[in-house]
Order: structure tokens, then C-alpha cells, then sequence
């Protein structure tokens, strides 16, 4: 009934009963993660969506608040997840070679960055609150002409919140990734977790791309 | 290893039957843990049968209390409790997940002629988030209740003190189940047709399953999106949908609708499916126009997410924006026509016999008309101011939602009990219940469109003496509606008891599931892989 013709060494990949053969079990999974990644981008579509909307209409408001974000911080981010996005790139690249211990070390970098990129992130979350700078009824800061700088902070903290989630279901991700390889289920012929997990990081890296010029430089 | 075909409707002893996949494994654990997407579609069948019986509940407490104006059975405030909760029972428990997670969890590897979907334990992760999301939507029940309506609009949802926070939770979750669901059903029709199954030669309810999937998939993060940003609201007080904080409650409808508009035809397109193989079985015909009804699905699919903002004609959207609305309203009418037009052309020199599955398909076919006419009367702006937020506008989702959706689903109930649980059910009493529920609906339904543009607002406790009558008159047809749907539940759980052995083939099917497939599947579904050489309405007609 089932494919199991040859004779499998230990942790050695199987192809899944209903499919015929790898190559079909990796396309399958590859179509899925893609259409994951749809509905990832209309998740956010809508909050990019509602900044469009209160930018058109709070426009003096929103130029004003985005002066408090720390443009240094959020340049760095944005490098550190850059580089974040290329260290998984090679990780995808060397599993595919089966080169085990470069593909640890490498999803390991990816694994420090995402931390380095939290770690700024907290230092300008706590800097926020500290000021006052909190959506809608918390916002507390002095100094502002316009009334809806709250709406900013709003439309920030979500955006910046779920894009956080994100980075932190991504380092769980990793540690599990971290996991099967070093048990050395991943080579040549089967590296589907690593290439999937890669094209979620991009993406997550591509909303940051997005998230930064949007918040930090235009407002 | 064919089931050998028995009678119809000879109600005789039990045979014993083969391995399949009811009886391959036992114990509630194995249930639990398996990832056959048979098992999988069962238990989304039970589920969703749990939570229309909830939600059919609260419909006859409703139609109850409004029986006469004033207080009857309960007060103003569990009137509006009520109304909630039936609606997003009905709406996010029972017709989302209805026909794709039960009957399109059975049958997309059956008709496809693959031995499951492309991601099996995906799927048994869906039927779980479906579990999580029903547990807290349906434990505000015991924690306050909701009173928003199932439309959750803000600032009212924002400032209720009602359990708005578990509800729209719950419904974040089911939202994930059925985007997995969606998902795992595109890919599977990609990637696990059987030898010769062509596009072309799929059945007609999986294009439009997958239309409803790419629906799912696109509509529903932005569902999530708008319900975390609710949450956020009525936590934080952010301000984004709130106008006392400069936010806008507009916003939240274009997020709302968005999502629902498109929602409703994730709720039609799967009945619409069934409905066309339910129309060329029982009629052993071939369908006529396989490719309009198959792009006809496609096309409501994608029109059907430019059409929003007709929900929001007396909002307060710009009157251009309205205009656009109206015209694209009516644009998503023509694939619909098309559909009804082809189904009746297929019936035409057919021969039709009058089982149970093709007397709900008749139903379908009068009352969806019905439903999707009264649906233009709706679109047209002028027509609108009029009748938005009355019993017409009711009465039209009804007509679409119940008519529709419930109806078809029961036909195909109806038409996949043989094989599901390898048991045929009384047709006879079938036919009395279709009867039941057909001039129960109608009388239940059609009186709130004369109430409606008699004046008779939507979701008021209490109301003219003028209008007692016909409110009286429609809860009469609720009570019609009850008696059938209970006479459903005997005969189907009878017919499991001791009902005649269901031979493979009872209709004359020419899909993979009658063909090749025993009634009920094994655990992979076929015994030997099928290759398929032609189309699924390939039947012989000699004359016509």
C-alpha cells in the first residue's frame, strides 16, 4: 500500500502515505506555505490600510508624533533583520547542500539577530512608556498641537506589536529548526522546514521594510 | 470489496459489514488523534449539527417572544442576548464551517481519488481550533451574554458591558480553522488528483469548493485583523474605531463587511456545488454548461469581494462610493442567474426521480431565487433607504442563508448518508420532512418580507399591534420548521440503527465516490487507486 520500497536509514525522510512521491509532498508544501503567506499579507493589509486612512486625515498629527520615534533605533533594526533575512537565506542554501553544522550555525546568526532586533525594540518600547507616548485614552505625553497623536501611537504599537509576535513565533520556529538538524533530518533530500521557515522570514523582514519607512521617516 | 447493492428502502436486518473506516479503529482516542479526513469530516458533521441545534434553539426563543408585542417569554435585554447569539452561532459555528468542514472534508480526496487531503494533521489542528473558538464563543452564554448583534459594531461594542472580548476571540479562532481548511483544500486539488482527473473532469462541487477556499483565504486575516483591533479598542481605548477618540466607526464597517460580504458566499458557493451534483444524479442527466457553472463560481468568488459596501448604503459613505456598490451588486447577480438557469436546463428532459436529496435541490432552486431577486430589490439605492434594517432585509438573508446554504446542505446530507454511515435512511418520511421544512421556510420567512416593507424594523423587541398577525403567522412557520427538522433527526439516527444496508452505488452516481468507493470508504478510500477516463455526469441517456 504505502512507499516504503527502500530500505530507510535512521531519521531518514519518508514520503507521507497519500502522496505519491517527494517531489509532489515538497510542492504541496511549498503551495501551502505561500498561500499562508497571503493570508499573513492581508493580516496586515489592513493595518497598512487604516494608517492610509488616518494619515489622509490627521496628516498634521501624524508628522508630528513620528518626530518622537528614534530613527537611529529603527535604522538599525532594519539592518539587523536585512542581515537576518541573508543568514537564512544561506541556511535554506547550505541545508540544501546537507551541509548540517554550517545550516546550525547559520539559523543560529538568524537566531542572535532576531534577538538583537527584540532587544531594540524593548529599549524603544520602554522609552514610550515612559513618555507617555501610548495610543488613544493612555496618551499622556505633553507638547503636541494637534489632539489625535494618540491614533499614531495606536496604529504604531499594533503595527509594531504583531509584527513583534511574529519575530517571536519566528525565534520559536528557529529553535525548533535548530532541533531537527542537529538530529540530522535535514539534507538534500529534505530540507522542506528550513525552506518554508525562510520564506516566512522574508516576509516578516519584507513588513519591516514597509513598517519602517512608513512610521519612522514619512509619519 | 463492494458492498452488494440492497433495496432501497427495505428496512432489513443489519448485515455485517467489512472494515472501513468507522469501524478500523476504536476508541474515543483514536478518534481524537486520527488524521483520515472521514473521521475528521464525522465529527465536523456532529459539531456543526450541535451548533445549529443551539443556534435553531434561540431562533424559535426569538420567534417565540415576538409571537405578541410586549414581553411574552423574556425580557429586552435577553432579546437582544438572544438575537446575538443565534446569529453568531448560525453564522460562525454552524454555515461557515457547515458543507466544507463536514460534507468538503468527506468528500475533496474522495472526489479527487487521493487518499487525503495534502495536509492531514493541518486539518485535524482545524477541527481543534474550530473546538477552542465554538468553547469561547459559546461561554459568554454563562458569562454575561452578548448584546451587540453579530455585526459587533462599534463604539456600541467598545462601551457594552457584555463578554465582547470572548466572543470575538473565539470567532479569531474559528477564523484560523477556516483558513487551514481552505488551504489544505486548494492544495489538495492541485496536488492530489488521480491519474486523468483533469480540471475539467472534476465534479462541479469542487470548483466550487475551491472557489470558496480562495475566498477563505483572502477574506478572513482580514477578519482577524479588524476583531484584534476591536480587541485592542475595547481594552485600550486606542481610538481607532472609537469617534470619541477621534477614531472612525466606519472604518470598522469597511473591516467588518470586508470580511462578511465575502463571508456570505464562503456560506453560498459550497450549497451552490451541491446543489449541481445533486441536480444531474437524481435527474441522470448531464449537467448542462459544466464550464459556466464551474467559472460562474470562480466569478462570484472575486466580484463578490468589490461588493461590501452595500451593506453600508445609509452609513454615510460617499454617495460615488454607493453608486459603484450598487452597480457591482448587481454585476454578482449575473453569475448567479447563470448557475440557476443552467441547473433548471439540466433538469429539462432529464429523468427526474423524486428522492429525498433532489426534493431539497427543488427547494433550493425556489428558495434561492427568491433570496437572490430580493437581494436587487436591496441593491438598488433608492429601494435601500426604504427597506435597510427591516424584516425585508431578514427575510432576504434568510431566503440566501437558510434557503440556500441549509437547504442544500441538507440535500447533500441526504445525498452522502449512504455513504458516510453505509446506511439508507426512510425516504418516505425524508419526503414528509422536506415538505415540512419547505412550507414551514416559507411561511416562516415570506411573511417577514411583507412585514419589512410594511415598516417592521429588524432586531426591535416590541412592535405595533398592526404587525401581530404576521409576526404571529411566522412563528407559527417556526414551529412547522422545528417539527421537520426533528423528524430529520429521528429517521437519520434510526436509519443508523437499523436502517437498510447501503449498497455502493443507491443513486446511480458516476463521481469517484460511487464508482470506485465503498459505501462507507475504506480508511485510504479506494481499494485500488482510480484512474479516471471521463467526466462525472457521463450518464447514459437513451432517451430524452
Amino acid at each position: 500500500m504505502s512507499a516504503t520500497d527502500k530500505p530507510a536509514r535512521e531519521n531518514e525522510f519518508q514520503v507521507a502515505h497519500h502522496f505519491d512521491s517527494a517531489d509532489v509532498q515538497f510542492d504541496a508544501g511549498r503551495m501551502g506555505i505561500w498561500l499562508f503567506l497571503v493570508t499573513e499579507i492581508l493580516l496586515f493589509g489592513g493595518l497598512f490600510c487604516a494608517f492610509a486612512v488616518f494619515r489622509s486625515w490627521y496628516y498634521a498629527d501624524f508628522v508630528e508624533a513620528h518626530h518622537h520615534l528614534n530613527r537611529v533605533m529603527g535604522a538599525v533594526n532594519t539592518v539587523v533583520l536585512i542581515c537576518s533575512s541573508l543568514t537564512m537565506a544561506l541556511a535554506v542554501r547550505s541545508a540544501q547542500m546537507s551541509k548540517t553544522k554550517l545550516t546550525s550555525l547559520l539559523i543560529g546568526v538568524t537566531l542572535a539577530l532576531s534577538c538583537v532586533f527584540l532587544t531594540i525594540k524593548f529599549f524603544e518600547y520602554s522609552h514610550k512608556f515612559h513618555e507617555g507616548l501610548l495610543p488613544g485614552r493612555y496618551f499622556t505625553a505633553e507638547g503636541f498641537h494637534g489632539h489625535h497623536a494618540g491614533i499614531f501611537f495606536a496604529v504604531y504599537f499594533m503595527m509594531t506589536g504583531i509584527h513583534g509576535i511574529h519575530i517571536l513565533i519566528g525565534m520559536g520556529l528557529m529553535i525548533w529548526l535548530l532541533r531537527r538538524n542537529m538530529r540530522g533530518e535535514f539534507s538534500s533530500r529534505y530540507y522542506a522546514p528550513v525552506e518554508g521557515f525562510g520564506l516566512y522570514w522574508h516576509l516578516v523582514d519584507l513588513v519591516w521594510i514597509y513598517l519602517f519607512p512608513l512610521l519612522y521617516l514619512i509619519g | 470489496m463492494s458492498v452488494i447493492a440492497a433495496d432501497d428502502d427495505l428496512e432489513g436486518a443489519p448485515r455485517p459489514r467489512g472494515t472501513n473506516y468507522i469501524n478500523a479503529e476504536r476508541g474515543i482516542v483514536s478518534w481524537l488523534t486520527t488524521v483520515d479526513h472521514k473521521r475528521i469530516g464525522l465529527m465536523y458533521l456532529g459539531s456543526v449539527l450541535v451548533a445549529f441545534a443551539l443556534g435553531g434553539f434561540f431562533a424559535l426563543l426569538l420567534r417565540l417572544e415576538l409571537l405578541s408585542p410586549g414581553h411574552t417569554i423574556m425580557s429586552a435585554n435577553q432579546y437582544n442576548q438572544a438575537f446575538t447569539l443565534h446569529g453568531a452561532v448560525m453564522t460562525f459555528l454552524f454555515i461557515i464551517p457547515s458543507i466544507p468542514g463536514a460534507l468538503g472534508n468527506f468528500l475533496v480526496p474522495i472526489l479527487l481519488g487521493a487518499k487525503d487531503v495534502a495536509f492531514p494533521r493541518l486539518n485535524l489542528l482545524s477541527l481543534y481550533l474550530y473546538w477552542i473558538g465554538a468553547i469561547f464563543t459559546l461561554s459568554s452564554i454563562v458569562t454575561g451574554g452578548l448584546d451587540t448583534g453579530w455585526t459587533f459594531y462599534v463604539p456600541y461594542a467598545s462601551t457594552t458591558n457584555t463578554s465582547v472580548l470572548s466572543v470575538t476571540f473565539g470567532i479569531f479562532v474559528l477564523g484560523f480553522s477556516s483558513v487551514l481548511t481552505g488551504l489544505n483544500f486548494i492544495v489538495t486539488m492541485h496536488k492530489l488528483r488521480a491519474p486523468g482527473m483533469t480540471w475539467y473532469r472534476m465534479p462541479l462541487i469542487l470548483w466550487s469548493l475551491y472557489a470558496t477556499s480562495i475566498v477563505q483565504i483572502l477574506a478572513t486575516p482580514v477578519l482577524a485583523i479588524t476583531l484584534l483591533l476591536l480587541m485592542a479598542e475595547r481594552v485600550f481605548h486606542i481610538g481607532i474605531f472609537d469617534p470619541a477618540l477621534g477614531g472612525d466607526p466606519v472604518l470598522y464597517q469597511h473591516f467588518f463587511w470586508f470580511y462578511s460580504h465575502p463571508a456570505v458566499y464562503i456560506m453560498i458557493l459550497p450549497g451552490m456545488g451541491i446543489i449541481s451534483e445533486l441536480i444531474a444524479v437524481h435527474a441522470q442527466r448531464k449537467i448542462f454548461g459544466y464550464k459556466a457553472i464551474a467559472f460562474s463560481s470562480v466569478a462570484i468568488a472575486l466580484v463578490g469581494f468589490l461588493v461590501w459596501g452595500h451593506h453600508m448604503f445609509v452609513s454615510g459613505q460617499s454617495e460615488v462610493a454607493a453608486t459603484i456598490f450598487s452597480f457591482l451588486t448587481f454585476i454578482v447577480a449575473v453569475p448567479s442567474g447563470i448557475k440557476v438557469f443552467n441547473w433548471v436546463s439540466t433538469l429539462y428532459g432529464g429523468s427526474i426521480k423524486f428522492t429525498a436529496p433532489m426534493l431539497f435541490a427543488m427547494c433550493f432552486l425556489f428558495l434561492f431565487t427568491i433570496g437572490g431577486l430580493t437581494g436587487l430589490f436591496l441593491g438598488m439605492l433608492s429601494v435601500d433607504m426604504h427597506l435597510h434594517d427591516t424584516y425585508f432585509v431578514v427575510a432576504h438573508f434568510h431566503y440566501v442563508m437558510m434557503g440556500g446554504t441549509v437547504t442544500a446542505f441538507l440535500g447533500g446530507l441526504h445525498h452522502w448518508w449512504p455513504k458516510m454511515t453505509g446506511r439508507m435512511y426512510s425516504q418516505k418520511l425524508a419526503a414528509v420532512a422536506a415538505a415540512l421544512y419547505f412550507i414551514g421556510f416559507n411561511v416562516t420567512f415570506f411573511s417577514q418580507f411583507i412585514l419589512g416593507t410594511r415598516g417592521m424594523p429588524r432586531r426591535y423587541y416590541n412592535y405595533l399591534d398592526q404587525f401581530q398577525p404576521l409576526h404571529a403567522f411566522s412563528t407559527f412557520g417556526s414551529w412547522l420548521l422545528g417539527v421537520g427538522f426533528l423528524l430529520m433527526l429521528y429517521y437519520l439516527l434510526k436509519s443508523l440503527k437499523s436502517g437498510a444496508i447501503a449498497p455502493q452505488n443507491p443513486w446511480g452516481g458516476k463521481s469517484l465516490e460511487w464508482t470506485d468507493a465503498a459505501s462507507p470508504p475504506v480508511t485510504e478510500n479506494f481499494e485500488h487507486r482510480p484512474v479516471v477516463t471521463e467526466g462525472p455526469y457521463e450518464f447514459n441517456e437513451g432517451k430524452s
